[in-house]
């Protein structure tokens, strides 16, 4: 298939998921960050990285940049994994929940499929030789 | 904003989330129904924001109005770019675009309503 671009197929609807995310972290990001700034500083600041993350993971995959998108996704997963064992081990250092708190429970678990689909789907597309 | 009225909007967002989901289950890609579809949610979704600001203007509750309001000014951009992004795709994932979409969608209106009901801090 000459059209191998991340975008395409199942790309399509990977980058919809993924601009729902971007969407929903910074939006609560900005949200924290705006109204309650002071509560909850190492969670909002995980909240604004979170939806960076997403945000330039979204880009790199509807515009077909895998090196950009192998890291940003691979940010992603230790975000999440690393995150979520943080919510367990120490609940006191997230008064205020993150997209990623507890494994992302609160987003029905998707930020944790999430980028091990984001990561299968590079290496199904990957060029080869490239 | 009463209750019923949010269920509804919801409700035809599943509604429509099944529907795009039978398209992507025929490996059909985007088509004209789907279409009509979005936008007659998107119509629900506008009449849901203009509704929903006239409810807060009047109402004695304790709502977080900007939340409410951009919560509302958000879900009516996602039917559009859910359009915009999944036309051009030419294979069934066209379609897949728009599950997302649609599900998306109906998860928005049941935090608006949430929102309202003072669910969310």
């Amino acid at each position: 298939m000459s059209d191998a671009s991340t975008s395409s197929g199942f790309g399509r609807a990977l980058v919809a998921v993924y601009a729902v995310f971007a969407l929903a972290a910074s939006a609560r990001s900005v949200y924290q960050l705006a109204a309650k700034a002071s509560e909850a500083p190492f969670a909002y600041t995980l909240s604004a990285v979170a939806g960076v993350v997403y945000v330039v993971a979204t880009v790199a995959l509807a515009t077909d940049r895998r090196a950009l998108a192998v890291a940003t996704i691979g940010f992603e997963l230790v975000g999440v994994l690393g995150v979520g064992l943080l919510t367990l081990v120490d609940g006191e250092l997230f008064p205020d929940a993150t997209v990623w708190s507890d494994f992302g429970a609160g987003y029905g678990f998707v930020p944790l499929v999430l980028p091990f689909v984001g990561l299968w789907w590079l290496h199904r597309t990957r060029r080869v030789g490239a | 904003m009463n209750d019923p009225v949010a269920y509804a909007v919801a409700g035809f967002a599943l509604v429509a989330a099944a529907y795009a989901g039978w398209h992507l289950w025929r490996e059909a890609p985007f088509s004209n129904g789907l279409f009509y579809v979005v936008s007659v949610l998107e119509l629900l979704l506008l009449g849901l924001l203009i509704g929903g600001s006239i409810a807060l203007s009047r109402t004695e509750r304790d709502v977080d109005g900007v939340l409410f309001v951009s919560y509302l000014v958000t879900v009516l951009i996602i039917p559009p770019a859910a359009v915009v992004w999944g036309i051009a795709e030419k294979s069934r994932w066209g379609s897949g675009v728009v599950v997302v979409a649609m599900l998306t969608v109906a998860v928005l209106v049941f935090r608006v309503l949430g929102i309202w009901q003072g669910a969310y801090v």
